[in-house]
């Protein structure tokens, strides 16, 4: 691993000898270009604090990565790109140096670009089908589309804040929005643009959703996201926290008495699942939910200052093997665990984590148990966790997702002895509005039925989008999602 | 919003607040609860039951007991001054019908939350008999408000100092062995109280509800942190109760979970009690 100073210097002498023949670059000759490697903290040291890991690219760096696009015409990146960013423009623009240009270009299809860049599984999404990668035979050669829209994301914030995006002259039309995470935050700026009137609903005391209460400070800054969420309001949204809806208003009486003309429902999936095996609610056994919402949300890591308390766990054992699995795990590390299992019952391969963030994880220390599973948690006379009991697996045939299904080997149970089990296998809807609001259709997961096309729910006026409609997914199919049903609430508050 | 309208000392550790909170008041039903926030980004998270409201006049009232160190700092606000973050109403209400004879059996604090829910109850119709608990006569809360509902009033006193010298159980008992029996019992108060009175319940067959007091974080359903188990299964007090039948749960794991973070409790309270006699000092000529 290249330190910042020596990547940062190796860009410059690239850029001085790619400057002058940049317009007479072939394409050989930009996919020659080596990709520049995000300069990260130093794993020891990172492991002792939450400040963010990868540090950026430097302006050299961003610009000799964006000489790495060939500008296709076909443009098969934008395509695999949930809000159509419009990719190789900005990119052009950064490879000229010219950054107030491609952030524009940036904010035209998306708010929250200094987050996509850092949270987005690129690998997956806009840089899986790049030219560069599929020449290269490998996606971590593909130009890396994240780091650019991150960099000029923070070297707009650098450089004195961010650029309000224009607004149509007001409608007088009013939509409520029912939730802040992301794709609330996508329709609440597209609905507004449109020049209708904006309430943005929160539960919470800080708007964000999972930015704030779920991705570690470590991976995303909470500063960056609410200086993103203020982009809002300097758009005229509202923003209104500690209101539940549901509970302090029924969504019912927010259209029918409050005057409403629509309403969108981005309540996400925060309902967390547990195993439902014996030892459970010991002392000691945390969802990831709980875990990370006391320490991002309410910033229990800062045991000084913080009020919150969060266990002091030696022994942690996380129970799962997605990106919330990894986050809880290198939090742990993080707050001084001893040691931090992470146990999985398929194998690596089958893991939904982020490549990037198993790498991470590993590289700080986080002890990886694939092929596991935890059968049941044992505690002592206080009720506390003292160890558990897990068996072994194989991977058996695949199932209906196409994943080799994992079977458990009789008589291989073992036993592990921890103090902190933290379940990360994910989250269902959150049933709130649907207990609450009778006129909602749901699915057998509670996940809200809409229209593929325009994100309408069984309700008259009323939208819905994101983790509440696609169970727990990513941030950047949420704001495609949002996108999609703002565009719909538009047309219909154009037509009424 | 959220501003104090007033304060009362009610006794030694216990403080009744009215605050301005129309949205909550317009909405609240008996047996739901506020989380109370006093600094967004450092401060926790503290569920609170909502005692009494006025919907029209838009404030709710708030009884607490100053345990540690957000409940001593709440304390220390005045009248005008505001609360940063008050989210509700939260929790299933409870469910009021005409049941017949209802018991309401309140401990320490816990006879706050009982109060609309008694009151809700006598407005449906019910015979309502209250028994009220306290470790002395100092403590024992809203006597002259149970009275004004109750049909019958028991109250006890550990020390014998006011009323009977008894624990809330043995009136219990003694209501459960008349016939007819009462046809509803609502307990609220400290989790071993709680327990003994549906351990007392349990063998005449009489139903009844107790109100979870568990560690809460957000209050809506998201974490988990508020757990319990009910009957074998894992339910949320945040949004499946905060009233569950106090037969079927599993209070000693409850008692326990809440016992997680004494330590971290036991620094946060003495930090505060030094910086409460820091400030005295320095405000003194």
């Amino acid at each position: 691993m290249k330190k910042p100073e020596t990547l940062a210097h190796e860009a410059e002498q690239l850029l001085a000898d790619l400057i002058p023949r940049q317009a007479a670059l072939k394409p050989k000759d930009r996919i020659a270009i080596p990709a520049q490697e995000m300069p990260t903290q130093d794993p020891q040291i990172r492991r002792t604090n939450m400040q963010e890991v990868a540090l950026g690219y430097s302006e050299a760096q961003a610009r000799v990565e964006a000489m790495r696009c060939l500008q296709c015409k076909s443009a098969p990146c934008i395509e695999g790109c949930p809000v159509r960013i419009q990719i190789p423009r900005f990119i052009q623009a950064i490879a000229q140096g010219k950054m107030a240009d491609a952030i524009r270009m940036i904010r035209e299809n998306s708010l929250l670009p200094a987050v996509c860049g850092r949270v987005c599984p690129q690998e997956v999404q806009c840089q899986l089908p790049c030219t560069v990668g599929k020449t290269l035979k490998s996606v971590d050669q593909a130009v890396s589309i994240g780091r650019l829209e991150r960099f000029v994301a923070d070297w707009e914030r650098n450089s004195g804040g961010c650029q309000t995006p224009e607004i149509l002259p007001e409608t007088g039309k009013r939509v409520a929005v029912i939730g802040s995470g992301p794709a609330s935050i996508t329709v609440a700026a597209d609905v507004r643009r449109a020049g209708h009137a904006v309430t943005l609903y929160e539960a919470f005391h800080k708007p964000g959703g999972v930015l704030m209460y779920g991705i570690p400070e470590f991976r995303l800054p909470k500063q960056i996201v609410e200086q993103e969420i203020k982009a809002l309001e300097s758009m005229g949204v509202q923003i209104v926290t500690n209101f539940v809806v549901g509970r302090t208003r029924k969504l019912q009486d927010l259209l029918d008495k409050d005057g409403f003309d629509a309403a969108f429902i981005g309540t996400g999936a925060g309902l967390p699942k547990f195993m439902g095996i014996d030892g459970e609610n010991l002392v000691g056994v945390f969802s990831a939910n709980e875990f990370l919402t006391r320490s991002n949300l309410m910033r229990a890591f800062d045991r000084e200052r913080a009020d919150t308390p969060i266990v002091n766990a030696r022994r942690v054992a996380v129970l799962g093997g997605g990106n919330v699995a990894m986050d809880a795990a290198r939090t742990a590390i993080r707050l001084g665990a001893e040691a931090v299992h992470l146990i999985y019952r398929r194998t690596e391969a089958e893991m939904p984590a982020r490549v990037e963030e198993v790498h991470h994880a590993r590289e700080e220390g986080v002890q990886f148990h694939m092929l596991q599973n935890c059968k049941r948690i044992i505690g002592n006379e206080h009720g506390c966790v003292t160890s558990m009991e897990c068996l072994r697996y194989e991977l058996g045939a695949p199932d209906e997702s196409g994943r080799r299904r994992p079977v458990e080997i009789k008589g291989s149970e073992f036993t592990m002895a921890v103090d902190t089990v933290i379940v990360a296998i994910g989250n269902d809807s959150n049933p709130l509005i649907k207990k609450t609001t009778p006129a909602i259709e749901t699915n057998r997961w509670g996940n809200i039925i809409v229209d593929p096309q325009t994100g309408k729910t069984s309700m008259d006026r009323v939208y819905a989008g994101g983790d509440i409609v696609l169970g727990a997914a990513t941030v950047i199919l949420a704001m495609g999602e949002g996108r999609r049903a703002a565009a719909a609430i538009n047309r219909m508050l154009a037509g009424a | 919003m959220n501003r104090i309208l007033s304060k009362h000392q009610l006794s030694d550790d216990v403080f009744q607040m009215q605050i301005e909170a129309p949205l909550i008041a317009r909405e609240r039903k008996p047996g739901q609860f506020v989380i109370v926030q006093l600094n967004s980004d450092f401060g926790e998270r503290i569920p609170l039951t909502i005692a009494d409201a006025n919907a029209s006049e838009g404030w709710i009232r708030l009884i607490f007991q100053a345990v540690g160190k957000t409940t001593h700092n709440l304390a220390e606000l005045k009248p005008g001054d505001r609360i940063q973050n008050l989210l509700g109403p939260l929790g299933t209400p409870t469910h009021i019908e005409r049941f017949g004879t209802v018991v309401c059996v309140g401990g320490g604090i816990g006879v706050a939350p009982l109060h609309p829910i008694a009151k809700g109850m006598k407005e449906a119709g019910n015979r309502v008999i209250i028994i009220l608990g306290a470790r002395n006569r100092q403590l024992l809360i809203l006597e002259p408000e149970m009275r004004a509902i109750a049909d019958e009033l028991i109250i006890c006193t550990d020390d014998g100092s006011y009323g009977q010298k008894a624990l809330v159980t043995a009136p219990l008992k003694t209501l459960c062995e008349q016939s007819p029996r009462p046809d509803l019992v609502v307990a609220i108060g400290p989790p071993i109280m709680m327990k003994f009175c549906s351990e007392t319940t349990r063998p005449f067959g009489v139903k009844t509800f107790v109100s979870l007091n568990t560690i809460m974080i957000d209050g809506t359903g998201m974490c988990g942190g508020c757990r319990v188990t009910v009957g074998g299964e894992t339910r949320f007090v945040c949004v499946d109760g905060p009233e569950f039948d106090g037969h079927l749960v599993d209070f000693d794991n409850m008692i326990k979970r809440l016992g997680a973070y004494r330590p971290h409790e036991a620094k946060a309270h003495e930090q505060c009690h030094l910086e409460l006699a820091r400030r005295t000092q320095e405000s003194k000529p």
